[in-house]
């Protein structure tokens, strides 16, 4: 395989402090064992995946503190299954208690069927903590104003969904992604209803900066190999957008000329 | 002493160091929260109240 991709010509990824070679995040729910997850992370080559915090399970074997550890990447505690900005903001000061970081990607759900997030509770979150020395990373609707508003709360990215969490459903709103690359100065990193490679890759055409997806690859039915198509699409995705496209046309354009055509 | 730890009322709970090793023996990765509030591991020996909830948390799958 050539080996010019990406990252010959890419700049590595920067958020906040960090900087990541690779552009794609991954959640963790839904793996089937801890050996499973291991070895998606290993074949998604991310360096960075998300976890939830939750009461300790006394029956549980092994953590995945120690998958997270074996495999060398960085944990990036989130707030999920929180409703409220003040339920939000307790989880993410229990999660820097448990795990020591100052990151967290916010998530305030606002609705149980769709999981879409609340708007107005999670700028009030992610203000809130802010102002406390978090890095926050929110998990926000496909809206180009929230997430300007977000940015301008201080938050280090913004991660607009591509559809609901776990539909699998791909890109709803590419036009909407579009704007949100187009304007945001903190990187925008598509999170949520990614379905297959395609999806990833699309969104990383339109402009993000990174792919947070879960569901996608744990759900998979080889969950590393999906790991590994996702760890294509997203470098796949990120050459085109810098490459630059072709504009579309309505009509055909030879690529071979007339010139010097025979008379036959 | 009625003491709740994640939900289910426990005996002999005296301190949140107590609370948190009636659950699990892990130190690293665990965070506790007192009747909604962040407890700092260099406060877990504070005696606890009647009536008090307890949450231990750690890392689990998600997101």
């Amino acid at each position: 395989m050539d080996q010019r991709t990406t990252t010959r010509t890419d700049a590595d990824l920067k958020i906040a402090d960090k900087t990541f070679t690779s552009r794609l995040i991954l959640g963790t729910g839904g793996a089937a064992n801890h050996a499973q997850l291991a070895e998606a992370i290993t074949a998604s080559g991310t360096e960075l995946v998300t976890v939830a915090l939750r009461r300790v399970d006394p029956g549980a074997s092994g953590s995945i503190l120690d998958v997270i550890e074996r495999c060398g990447v960085e944990l990036l505690p989130n707030t999920a299954g929180c409703f409220t900005a003040e339920q939000a903001v307790r989880t993410a000061k229990l999660a820097r208690e448990a795990f020591g970081t100052d990151w967290i990607k916010l998530e305030v759900i606002g609705d149980e069927d769709t999981l879409l997030p609340d708007p107005v509770e999670l700028l009030d979150a992610a203000e809130t903590l802010v102002a406390d020395g978090f890095t926050v990373l929110p998990y926000t609707s496909d809206d180009p104003v929230l997430a300007r508003r977000l940015e301008d709360a201080g938050c280090a990215a913004v991660m607009p969904l591509a559809a609901p969490i776990g539909t699998g459903l791909g890109v709803r709103n590419p036009h909407n992604l579009a704007l949100i690359c187009e304007h945001a100065n903190v990187p925008v990193i598509c999170d949520a209803g990614i379905g297959t490679a395609s999806d990833a890759a699309l969104a990383m055409e339109l402009g993000c900066s990174a792919v947070l997806l879960a569901t996608a690859v744990t759900r998979a039915a080889d969950p590393a190999l999906m790991a590994a198509a996702m760890r294509d699409a997203v470098n796949a995705g990120r050459a085109a957008r810098l490459a630059g496209r072709i504009p579309k046309r309505h009509l055909a354009n030879a690529s071979s000329s007339f010139d010097g055509m025979a008379d036959l | 002493m009625n003491i709740e730890v994640n939900g289910e009322a426990r005996e002999g709970i005296a301190t949140i160091t107590d609370a948190v090793a009636a659950v699990t023996t892990a130190r690293r990765g665990i965070a506790v929260a007192l009747n909604g509030e962040v407890v700092p591991r260099s406060e877990w020996d504070r005696p606890l109240a009647d009536g008090d909830a307890v949450e231990v948390l750690t890392a689990t799958q998600g997101g």
